[in-house]
């Protein structure tokens, strides 16, 4: 497996544009349920702090802080794209979705209906060591979500 | 500023290693010889951990084949030859550094040799509590209002024990900072090593900076105040010659896995009159004289700090590292090494966004050198290299408190080996040039 399959173009794109960075300067909207989670994965030193906010049973904004490698940073960026506006059942199906398929050593193959721009990190199943990397805002945006929700 | 003592047998006129012996060198060592994606692995991260050459990989082979047992019991035949090649061992690694053979102790690895010293001398402060040990032994008893320093470039195994052990006595931990070049500052260091100072634990050789510490004017510096000197040897025992009674330091440790032997087996160095009266840190089978229901009594060092079965084909296998590492000449690998160091840092100096830690090019420094590419994390760094065969380590490499000293979390790290080329070298360098435009930093 080359290089560029692991570091798509999307991922690469992502990991600068990073959608949702910038917590501490957005608010919640009001009337919104939040929730916040902070992972650090110490092999790498990689960060994320995520808030998901809830209203009406959807998503109203993922906002987040994060420091690490591009995979992490392009991870964080394209779950905010995708589960903005999806229900909190949604939203858990895409999770364990992406989970399944990072944690498969490549035997499980994305479903780009339902993962959209995130299927672009299925190459990283095939990385062990970046695993963690990929999941880690999900993991945060996971645990954000159990307490708004 | 190292102290580099060089012993009488290789003072001879033998050639500088260069890179055909390097590559005759590296025949010696199976699994450098492999495609990694497609290309010739450059292995770069024997800070971290080295490579195995055929003559250790046989040594342990052939104890197994031909004289496996328990050693200290028994007394059948293979019991027998089973404890003369382990304490042969022993006397072998005792020559390598310096050390007497009651000296040097032997551990699964240079980190629990930290640990070791840490509890034997918590356990100095409970035994002198009640009564237990003669007066040298409450002379090395650390209680409130005690110091123990180390420094701000500390590998964390050289950091934490030390924590723990302040903790457990209620010692106070210092640390002497460093420069922004990551030299120490020696002026506070004299400030701070005192009275109350017990414990002074440094590196010789950082595994991140590659900057090798004035170990015999910290030595000093300790002896003056009465402290317990002891050195890390991790980065320097593999890599040059070592003679811990030059360097004049009570305890010194180390790895077999960063010197071309197996893991699981290291060497604790220390002084005979510190090991014989400190209390144990594990007890148990072949560290005793006479045991009752009641209590014990332990042999002198070094059975005292070996408590339970041994690692003996690790330390048969070690000792045929050092051998290896004898014959090729440590000062001649050293000279090599620093010379790949500087070629290093030279390079990575000249590629723009590239920042090296440590000393500048053209300062003393090991054959390694960590660095941060603006723009680019260390682990994409990492993959970058390993697509093309190049084998790095990234991450803090257990320096939290130095990476954040330095402002940075994570860094990339190239070391090498006496069976590494220049070449390695410039495919390295060449890899890095190319990291910032595949990641549009």
């Amino acid at each position: 497996m080359s290089l560029d399959q692991l570091y798509q173009q999307i991922i690469l794109d992502h990991s600068k544009a990073r959608h949702g960075s910038g917590l501490a300067a957005t608010e919640a909207p009001a009337g919104t349920s939040t929730g916040q989670s902070h992972q650090l994965n110490p092999v790498c030193g990689d960060e994320v702090t995520l808030r998901l906010a809830v209203h009406d049973g959807k998503v109203a904004q993922v906002a987040w802080d994060g420091a690490g490698c591009s995979i992490s940073m392009a991870s964080a960026s394209v779950l905010t794209d995708l589960a903005q506006g999806m229900t909190v059942a949604e939203l858990h199906e895409v999770i364990d979705s992406f989970r399944e398929v990072l944690r498969s050593r490549g035997k499980v193959h994305a479903d780009p209906e339902l993962l959209g721009d995130a299927a672009a990190f299925e190459g990283v199943a095939r990385y062990a060591a970046r695993v963690k990397c990929a999941m880690i805002s999900w993991v945060a945006a996971e645990d954000a979500l159990n307490q708004a929700a | 500023m190292a102290v580099i003592s060089t012993p009488a047998t290789l003072e001879r006129a033998v050639p500088v290693l260069d890179n055909a012996e390097v590559l005759r060198i590296r025949n010696d060592f199976p699994v450098l010889n492999q495609l990694v994606n497609g290309q010739p692995l450059v292995y770069l991260d024997s800070g971290a951990t080295s490579q195995n050459p055929m003559s250790v990989i046989e040594a342990e082979q052939e104890f197994y084949e031909q004289r496996n047992a328990a050693v200290h019991r028994g007394a059948h035949h293979l019991a027998v030859e089973a404890t003369e090649v382990f304490e042969d061992a022993r006397q072998t690694i005792a020559g390598f550094i310096g050390a007497d053979y009651a000296e040097t102790v032997w551990t699964s690895n240079a980190t629990e040799g930290l640990n070791l010293i840490s509890y034997a001398l918590s356990n100095a402060a409970l035994w002198a509590a009640q009564g237990r040990g003669g007066q040298e032994l409450r002379g090395l008893a650390l209680k409130p209002g005690d110091e123990i320093v180390v420094t701000e470039m500390e590998h964390h195994a050289n950091l934490i024990p030390w924590q723990e052990l302040a903790f457990r006595t209620g010692a106070t931990l210092r640390y002497i900072p460093i420069e922004d070049d990551g030299s120490l500052r020696m002026d506070q260091a004299a400030a701070i090593i005192g009275p109350r100072t017990k414990v002074l634990a440094f590196t010789h050789a950082s595994n991140v900076l590659g900057i090798i510490n004035p170990v015999t004017e910290l030595a000093a510096l300790g002896h003056a105040a009465g402290a317990l000197v002891v050195l890390d040897a991790c980065q320097s025992a593999p890599h040059l010659p070592l003679d811990v009674k030059e360097l004049d330091v009570d305890f010194a440790v180390f790895s077999g896995h960063k010197m071309l032997a197996p893991t699981g087996i290291g060497v604790l160095y220390g002084r005979q009159e510190l090991l014989d009266i400190l209390p144990p840190f594990l007890t148990g089978g072949s560290m005793i004289t006479t045991v009752t229901m009641e209590r014990a009594e332990y042999l002198p060092a070094p059975q005292r700090f070996e408590a339970g079965t041994q690692r003996i084909s690790q330390a048969v296998a070690m000792a045929a590292a050092a051998n290896y590492l004898t014959e090729t000449g440590l000062d001649r690998i050293h000279a090599w090494e620093a010379a790949l160091g500087q070629r290093m840092v030279a390079g990575l100096e000249s590629i723009p966004g590239v920042r090296v830690l440590g000393p500048a090019a053209g300062k003393e420094r090991i054959g390694l050198a960590a660095f941060d590419v603006e723009g680019v994390h260390a682990h994409d760094v990492g993959q970058f290299l390993d697509s093309q065969g190049i084998a790095v380590r990234v991450g803090h490499h257990c320096a939290q408190p130095l990476h954040r000293r330095l402002g940075l979390t994570a860094t990339t790290r190239a070391s090498a080996y006496l069976y590494n080329t220049t070449d390695d070298v410039d495919r390295f360098l060449q890899a890095v040039a190319g990291v910032r435009a595949y990641f549009r930093a």
